[in-house]
């Protein structure tokens, strides 16, 4: 479904990502994982479009959408949750989510999936005319992915979903994770907590210093002692 | 509910033609005399000006230093305009010159630096201003360099009202819209915005362009009611004039810029009687308020005819409670000398 060949990306005069080639397949959940200023957040931030890249290709479903601007890409299905959760605080949870909406005009379709996004969280629904900035962090990345939902992403990309969260709570965002790949979405998730990605991922990459050391599934990885090593604590 | 919002838009109507009324009616019996009246045009040039900025920088989220640039090049067309036809048509014509000349400038001004955040944004439009003054300090054949243009005065106060309504409304409806709702989520978090498809680019500049417009129109009236027109009246000192109402009035609230430029217009003309520490009382007041009421005068809200109502019913209730705690007291005191011994 998505393809990404020898991306390259440079901040200024630093390499960041040195020819990155991935492979998403429908229905599919891949995940990056990697150390610190490995790249995966510029990964998916160049393949969404947040920024530019020097070279390389990406393709959605054969086409190639390296030329198009954050904005198509959105349309064309590629929906980011950036980093740190970025809801707009003085919204209400409601407003966000009809935001999340922005680039479609089918009323109905849109009032159908807001009550599908309640159903994926509850308390959204409960706190639907809070302000978006008196949620709780756990809350928040609820809001954010269920507003990531609202533009009906073919795929979906999660940037650090557990970041800042408690124990329980990146247990149920992770299941939801989960139930939302079940329900039809494609999904990429990178994620500083390797152990819980691997669990539920089909595949996964590891990233070092902006290339890509090994691939593999997930189950594969979780064995691998040099993984373990690296990025699961022994 | 459309029956709802017409009966809104009728009671603002309403409002609007009555303020028109007694305005006009203290004009014409002279309890507002001329110099009064040019206190008037400066507010409704003042309430033009806060709310374009205000869209650009309490909605949008950019911070500009530049708006008094944008108003003269406004003024300048539209000066322009009116000496070589001085009709009403010839003003109108300059207006609407003034606000198309203004909005590309804005356009073009917005499209480089609006890429830029913060400070570094307030920098460049406050050196564009900058050199829009500069240009036509040296455009000597044109502009008359430093002394300035000298027209006519083609505008009475209608047709300030009349320019500022359509200002206000046409804002609001602007920011009621897909593309305001855009231009806030930009102000909320530009990266969430941009991740759910928001081109934020395009609204930056648009919300720019759209202030700059206004900015032009304000300028045009000003030259046309005020009839001298000189590169230093826009300097750096009238673009924070236009902050100060802004932020004074509230960030992201169009009735908070109207009430402020309103606010402030009166007390500085209050203040002038006091001339020699005129603009000491005026810091002092701004500071005063600002510790007060950090966030302006109305926040982030709106006044409305629906809030009016709300404050109504909270006064009454109020008045009731007094009054039947008044009620309760007096009974009880009846109670107690009707019959003392039931109460013990």
């Amino acid at each position: 479904m998505l393809e990404v060949r020898d991306l390259n990306v440079y901040f200024g005069v630093i390499h960041a990502l040195k020819g990155i080639s991935l492979s998403v397949n429908e229905g599919e959940i891949v995940t990056l994982i990697g150390a610190n200023g490995a790249g995966k957040t510029t990964s998916l931030r160049a393949i969404s479009g947040l920024i530019k890249a020097r070279s390389g290709d990406i393709l959605l479903n054969g086409q190639s959408i390296i030329n198009m601007s954050a904005k198509d890409r959105v349309k064309n299905g590629i929906v980011h949750v950036p980093e740190g959760r970025h809801v707009f605080t003085e919204m209400t949870v409601l407003e966000n989510l009809e935001l999340g909406a922005y680039l479609r005009r089918d009323k109905a379709g849109i009032a159908q999936d807001i009550k599908q996004v309640y159903k994926h969280f509850p308390i959204l629904h409960e706190r639907r005319k809070q302000a978006a900035g008196t949620l709780s962090g756990g809350e928040q990345q609820m809001l954010a992915i269920g507003r990531a939902l609202m533009s009906k992403p073919k795929i979906l990309f999660l940037d650090e979903p557990s970041m800042g969260l408690a124990p329980l709570l990146v247990q149920e965002i992770f299941s939801i994770i989960k139930t939302i790949n079940e329900a039809g979405t494609t999904i990429l998730l990178v994620e500083q907590n390797a152990n819980m990605a691997l669990q539920i991922a089909n595949r996964a990459y590891v990233l070092e210093n902006g290339s890509i050391r090994v691939s593999g599934s997930g189950q594969e990885l979780l064995k691998s002692d040099a993984i373990k090593k690296a990025y699961l604590g022994g | 509910m459309k029956k709802i919002l017409k009966a809104k838009g009728f009671k603002m109507l309403t409002a609007l033609v009555l303020t028109y009324i007694i305005i006009q009616v203290l004009v014409s019996t002279n309890i507002i005399n001329d110099y009064m009246q040019a206190t008037l045009v400066t507010i409704f040039i003042n309430i033009i000006l806060a709310v374009s900025l205000n869209l650009i920088t309490g909605f949008t989220g950019q911070f500009s230093l530049g708006h008094a640039g944008f108003m003269s090049i406004g003024a300048y067309t539209c000066a322009l305009i009116t000496a070589r036809i001085p009709t009403t048509w010839g003003f109108i014509l300059g207006v609407l010159a003034a606000a198309i000349v203004a909005s590309i400038a804005g356009y073009l001004v917005g499209l480089p630096t609006l890429r830029l955040r913060g400070d570094y944004l307030a920098i460049a439009t406050l050196g564009m201003s900058e050199i829009i003054r500069i240009i036509f300090i040296n455009m000597d054949d044109i502009t008359n360099g430093a002394a300035g243009l000298l027209t006519k005065r083609f505008v009475n106060w209608t047709w300030l009202f009349i320019f500022t309504v359509i200002t206000v409304y046409f804002i609001s409806n602007f920011l009621k819209s897909t593309h305001g709702r855009a231009c806030i989520s930009i102000r909320e978090d530009e990266t969430a915005s941009e991740a759910v498809g928001i081109n934020t680019t395009k609204y930056k500049v648009m919300a720019f362009t759209i202030g700059s417009f206004f900015a032009g129109i304000a300028g045009a009236l000003y030259a046309s009611y005020f009839y001298v027109i000189k590169p230093d009246i826009f300097n750096f000192n009238k673009s924070v004039n236009i902050l100060v109402i802004v932020v004074f009035g509230g960030l992201g609230s169009l009735s908070g810029s109207v009430v402020s430029a309103i606010v402030l217009a009166l007390v500085s003309s209050f203040l002038q009687a006091f001339s020699d520490v005129q603009m000491i009382l005026y810091s002092l007041l701004l500071i005063i308020i600002m510790i007060f009421k950090p966030g302006g005068l109305l926040g982030s809200r709106e006044l409305s005819i629906a809030m009016l109502g709300d404050w109504r019913a909270f006064i009454g209730e109020k008045f009731k409670a007094l009054r039947s705690r008044k009620e309760k007291k007096t009974t009880a005191k009846e109670d107690l000398d009707n019959d003392p011994v039931e109460n013990k």
